[in-house]
């Protein structure tokens, strides 16, 4: 499993680069264009993480952060899930950002390859901004009725958070 | 207006149990410390950020999205059928899929947002509009790039080695989430 995955990312990028050459594109300057955005994407996200990483260190030296563990935590053993990440999976939903800062943070304090590390970062790369995506699909579409949407989706979002739990226990 | 609620509370949150914990000192050094922290992260994730926004930008441009996007075709017509009549809605729906696999964010929201307006009909969701935004807010992605920038940053030797979990977790997430939708479509009053 490590193999293919050490693999992957190289074969990736080779892949595209010679498909673009094939294809008579000039994939360096594509390349040079893309990055100035996601440089520029980047930089939009300083002041957001600064505020949110003030915010979530403040809650972490205030005990916080261990009370709201310790308070789910009941719920969150049941079904396998770290308790520590329980201001990730409620923030995740409502704040692309936030919990962007929420899981840097958990990575840092337990440790990129934790257990509690890894959950974090399955969970952050295999949900999504639930409440945000909503509010812009049915506001783009002039929805007002949205009927069971946001149920579907939060059980979506409920599933996702076992699994990541359950994979990063079963794989590593 | 979300976000300024957020902070409030988190501050006043932060407060009221410092108070309780008798942790102020920690609470005070903790302001400057959050900062400092998102500006070594910033830096450490712009590198790789960088790289895939570069990549993304290549395979959207070469038509290897657009390849993809054609094999996903009949996979979507099952969960699309108004695909099979509206050829557009099937340019957009696959275009946006696609993008969200590869994580193309940018690409995908302006995709799902066309295919959303040519799905809706009046005022009240369609089952077929629950689905794509069910489908969207799953997040079903190949390379989480921005996760894996910010292992990286954090010194990950191996910040691939999540994806195995991902996919897994990203599949029986919108697996679920669709057969949810799928069955309250069934039962939900139009």
């Amino acid at each position: 499993m490590e193999k293919i995955t050490d693999y992957l990312i190289p074969i990736v990028l080779l892949f595209t680069a010679a498909w673009a050459l094939r294809k008579k594109e000039n994939p360096y300057e594509l390349m040079l264009r893309g990055g100035e955005e996601g440089l520029r994407l980047c930089a939009s996200l300083i002041p957001t993480m600064i505020f949110l990483l003030t915010a979530v260190a403040m809650l972490r030296a205030s005990g916080a952060i261990e009370w709201i563990s310790t308070f789910f935590a009941p719920v969150f053993r049941f079904f396998g899930i770290p308790e520590q990440t329980a201001l990730l999976v409620l923030i995740r939903p409502i704040s692309g950002s936030a919990a962007l800062a929420v899981g840097a943070e958990l990575m840092t304090q337990y440790g990129v390859d934790s257990p509690v590390g890894r959950t974090a970062a399955v969970m952050l790369g295999s949900t999504e901004t639930t409440f945000y995506t909503i509010s812009v699909y049915f506001g783009a579409a002039g929805i007002r009725k949205t009927r069971y949407t946001l149920i579907a989706a939060l059980i979506a979002d409920f599933v996702g958070f076992f699994m990541a739990s359950l994979t990063v226990r079963l794989f590593f | 207006m979300v976000m300024s609620w957020i902070w409030v509370g988190i501050l006043l949150l932060s407060l009221v149990f410092s108070v309780i914990t008798g942790n102020s000192s920690q609470l005070a050094a903790a302001v400057g410390q959050g900062a400092n922290s998102a500006i070594t992260l910033i830096l450490s994730l712009a590198g790789s950020m960088c790289l895939w926004s570069g990549v993304g930008r290549v395979m959207e441009k070469t038509g290897i999205m657009a390849g993809l996007s054609r094999l996903l075709r009949p996979v979507l017509g099952r969960i699309f059928p108004s695909v099979k009549e509206d050829s557009v809605l099937a340019g957009y729906l696959s275009s946006n899929v696609c993008a969200n696999v590869l994580g193309l964010g940018n690409a995908a929201t302006p995709m799902g947002i066309h295919a959303a307006q040519r799905l809706a009909r009046g005022s009240t969701a369609s089952d077929e509009l629950c689905r794509l935004i069910v489908l969207n807010t799953a997040s079903i992605q190949l390379i989480p790039a921005n996760v894996a920038a910010i292992r990286t940053g954090l010194g990950c030797a191996t910040p691939f080695d999540i994806l195995p979990a991902v996919w897994v977790t990203s599949v029986c997430s919108a697996g679920l989430g669709l057969l949810v939708a799928w069955i309250l479509g069934k039962l939900w009053r139009k």
